[in-house]
């Protein structure tokens, strides 16, 4: 038998043997599972990352925000606005150099179009410590509709790199369980 | 073992110029290229690898060495100088191997390869003058409207080209060969997959002109770039690229397996098509870094990262079947025939080719692998996207698997190529030890970390500037920690090798001179692969037999993939609701 180094002699296209070809069959197998995973989960999954997507100019957007802001203003936290949406309503986050406005104040269990964007460059949103991720581009709209399953106070970190403050980019999302009755304090310096 | 040793050639000096088993005439031409371009890879490596180790302590809270500034711009020039001209350099030498030397010819155009390869020089430094100074704080990416200076852009487009032209050559050299004919039949399973690579290149870099020149002119002040558009077609490079590495490696892979242990094709045609579906299904895996990006349909992103990657990954699969299959049943056709592993126990771990060979397909497979199809899965995407997972990931792909192979070829590259042994030779053995492990324990902790949604390219994960406290769960210190650990245990691998080809390459001991007494010796510095070739084996009937030991390993492989798999799923299962 000759090397990979070498020319193959003569007709090289050949049957494949037994072993050979049973491996090819299992993991095309597999490949197949792979690929039905999705549609499958867009189906029966609680977690895609569809939404709403449309081109949005980022003043607008930005007027936008100011707006759901100036609707839906319950306090402040740390010189941010602090937003109590009603349920069902469309969220609007800011991404800038180096913030995220305003911070939301959420219901356990109710369902929010969370909308995404950006002032100037690309940003990251992660919200910590559930560890969801979506990527914010300046000039995109990106409206995801979200349950938040459980209470507490988190964080949303940006995790793409937007300069030289990068690492200050830290926001905050407070969830409120109605059913427990008070909403959880604290956590904000 | 059974079958009898190959004769030991007369003479070293012989050998190299005509190997007597491969009949490899090194054509000067071509030998003078690869030495240019694994001249210039190392520099890269060792840029790289220094900038490395000072990302490494600033990601390590403990030690937080570098400033923000200085982490951010060290950053960039890590990315550009590993996975950009590192590679890059790396794969112009592999093509030229693949081609003039597996195919005894003449180099197409020498008189133009030499340009290119200055010219690649010059873009290389170009950005890396505009790296150091200040200028491009954009890390590898550039995502636009993150701005650099438009030097940097024009340099990386001056290596660009000069990378394009070397895969035009290459392809000129195969037309020289098959006219001037000299080789027989078909071209070596080695040069093809070679050929996947640079045909692959050629996709990839009219990618990349399409999106560096109008990011050139944007930052000149002439045309404006869309912020998605630019993503979606950067990871047009980008990410294809990959598979760029990916098909020069697995060419490696069969290449090292010849050379140190004789391993065998079991198929051509399965291994030739695995390596077509590279090329066919590579210009969608963009889509892996786009999958939680606003500006893409649900369906494009679906469509895109499975089908065209669950082939390619097939490809892969099979890939990962075939290459140890081949070697198992080249040890086991020379009498390695006991239970199911003697052909593994008794191959030549001493042999850093060997070493670096086995060490490639298991941290590339295990690791890389199996966490690139999850995280490259669309709803998965949302527990990975710019979490350490996907460095974790990456550092497994590239640098345990490319980066590997390329310095396990490179123990055969210097006898065979620049005809020293290799110094240092107790350190080189060790040294795909030291550079395996290392990145195993890093890539893996790396990932841990990432898991618990802490960020990539972050300065300050203790976040102790931020308007807001982040609180981790304690168990990432230690991943970091253990992270920071493995990388610089691959950093001391990754010194030695640089420090052995180096020292072997202008200090070294010529191997011309070698008598067949001595080559008998097998004498140190020398793998043994290079100095007792593995005799040529007849076919067997049964391949079930032949690789009964690797369909174990797959099966291994096949359960790990799946666990790993379904426990993201699972991950995924219980965080919010988002649709
Ligand atoms: C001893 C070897 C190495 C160590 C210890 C190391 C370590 C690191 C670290 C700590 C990061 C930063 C992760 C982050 O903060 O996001 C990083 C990023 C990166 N590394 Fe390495 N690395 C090594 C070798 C390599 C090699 C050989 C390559 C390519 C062939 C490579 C390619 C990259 C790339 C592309 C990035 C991403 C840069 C970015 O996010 O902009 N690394 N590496
Ligand atoms: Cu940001
Ligand atoms: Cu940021």
């Amino acid at each position: 038998m000759h090397t990979g180094m070498e020319s193959p002699r003569g007709v090289w296209w050949k049957p494949a043997h037994k072993a050979e070809k049973m491996w090819v069959l299992i993991a095309f197998a597999w490949c197949m599972v792979l690929f039905a995973m999705m549609p499958l989960w867009h189906l029966k999954g609680a977690q895609n990352p569809s939404g709403i997507r449309y081109r949005v100019d980022p003043s607008a957007y930005a007027r936008r925000t100011n707006e759901f802001i100036r609707q839906y203003k319950v306090g402040e936290d740390g010189g941010f606005a602090v937003v109590e949406p009603p349920p069902g309503a469309d969220v609007y986050l800011l991404g800038r150099m180096w913030a995220w406005e305003p911070v939301l104040k959420l219901h356990k269990g109710v369902a929010y179009t969370l909308h995404l964007s950006s002032l100037d460059v690309n940003h990251g949103f992660n919200l910590s410590p559930v560890n969801l991720n979506f990527q914010v581009v300046p000039g995109y709209d990106y409206g995801l509709r979200i349950v938040p399953t459980e209470a507490g106070d988190f964080r949303i970190v940006c995790n793409e790199f937007c300069g030289i403050q990068h690492h200050v980019m830290v926001g905050r999302i407070i969830v409120v369980d109605d059913s427990a009755g008070a909403a959880p304090t604290g956590g904000a310096q | 073992m059974t079958a009898v040793p190959a004769p030991a050639p007369a003479s070293l000096g012989a050998l190299f110029r005509i190997c007597s088993t491969t009949g490899l005439k090194i054509n000067a031409q071509a030998e003078g290229l690869i030495k240019a371009n694994a001249v210039a890879a190392t520099v890269s490596l060792l840029i790289g690898g220094i900038t490395a180790v000072l990302v490494l302590l600033t990601r390590w809270q403990v030690v937080h060495l570098l400033p923000a500034d200085w982490f951010y711009r060290i950053l960039t020039v890590h990315g550009m100088s590993m996975l950009i001209f590192f590679i890059l350099f790396f794969e112009m030498a592999v093509l030229y191997f693949a081609s003039a030397v597996l195919l005894n010819s003449r180099v197409a155009t020498p008189r133009l390869a030499w340009a290119s390869f200055w010219l690649m020089v010059a873009g290389a430094v170009l950005v890396e003058w505009m790296m150091w100074t200040g200028r491009a704080d954009v890390l590898f990416t550039s995502y636009v409207p993150l701005r650099a200076h438009p030097l940097y852009y024009l340099g990386v487009i001056l290596f660009a080209v000069g990378a394009l032209i070397v895969t035009g050559i290459f392809f000129g050299t195969l037309v020289v060969a098959k006219r001037e004919r000299t080789y027989q039949g078909s071209v070596p399973l080695v040069t093809y997959g070679a050929a996947t690579a640079a045909i692959i290149a050629v996709i990839t870099l009219g990618h990349g002109a399409a999106i560096y020149i109008p990011t050139f002119l944007w930052s000149l002040g002439l045309m404006n770039v869309d912020p998605q558009v630019y993503r979606m077609v950067w990871w047009g490079l980008g990410h294809a690229s990959q598979q760029i590495n990916v098909a020069a490696m697995v060419s490696i892979w069969y290449l090292l397996g010849a050379l140190t242990i004789g391993a065998v094709v079991l198929n051509e045609k399965i291994s030739r098509t695995a390596f077509v579906l590279y090329v066919l299904f590579i210009s969608m895996a963009a889509a892996h870094h786009l999958l939680v990006d606003p500006g893409l349909s649900p369906a494009w992103k679906v469509w895109n990262t499975s089908y065209a990657m669950y082939l390619a990954v097939l490809a892969s699969m099979v890939h990962g079947f075939t290459v140890p299959a081949g070697m198992e049943a080249g040890q086991r056709l020379r009498g390695y025939t006991k239970g199911l592993f003697e052909w593994l126990r008794k191959a030549p771990w001493g042999d850093p080719g060997f070493s670096a060979l086995v060490f490639s397909v298991i941290i590339f497979g295990f690791l890389g692998g199996i966490t690139g199809v999850t995280f490259g899965t669309e709803q998965i995407n949302i527990i990975a996207h710019n979490t350490l997972r996907i460095p974790g990931h990456f550092h497994a792909t590239v640098v345990g698997g490319t980066a590997l192979a390329f310095m396990g070829i490179t123990y055969y590259v210097i006898p065979l190529i620049f005809r020293k042994k290799v110094a240092f030779w107790g350190l080189a053995k060790i040294q795909p030890y030291l550079f395996a492990g290392g990145m195993t324990i890093f890539s893996i902790f790396m990932t841990f970390a990432g898991t618990f949604g802490v960020p990539r390219r972050h300065w300050d994960a203790t976040f102790a500037q931020a308007p807001f406290s982040v609180q981790y769960n304690p168990a990432v210190d230690l991943m970091v920690g253990l992270m920071a650990i493995g990388g610089l245990l691959a950093a001391v691998g990754g010194g030695i090798y640089i420090l052995c080809t180096v020292w072997s390459v202008f200090f070294g001991e010529s191997i011309a001179s070698l008598s067949s007494a001595e080559i008998r010796a097998l004498p140190a510095g020398v793998p043994a692969g290079m100095l007792r070739p593995p005799a040529p084996v007849a076919d067997a009937k049964d391949h079930g037999t032949l690789s009964r030991g690797t369909l174990v390993l797959v099966a291994v492989f096949l359960i790990a993939f799946i666990a790993y798999y379904f426990v993201n799923w699972k991950l995924l299962s219980v965080v919010w609701k988002v649709g």
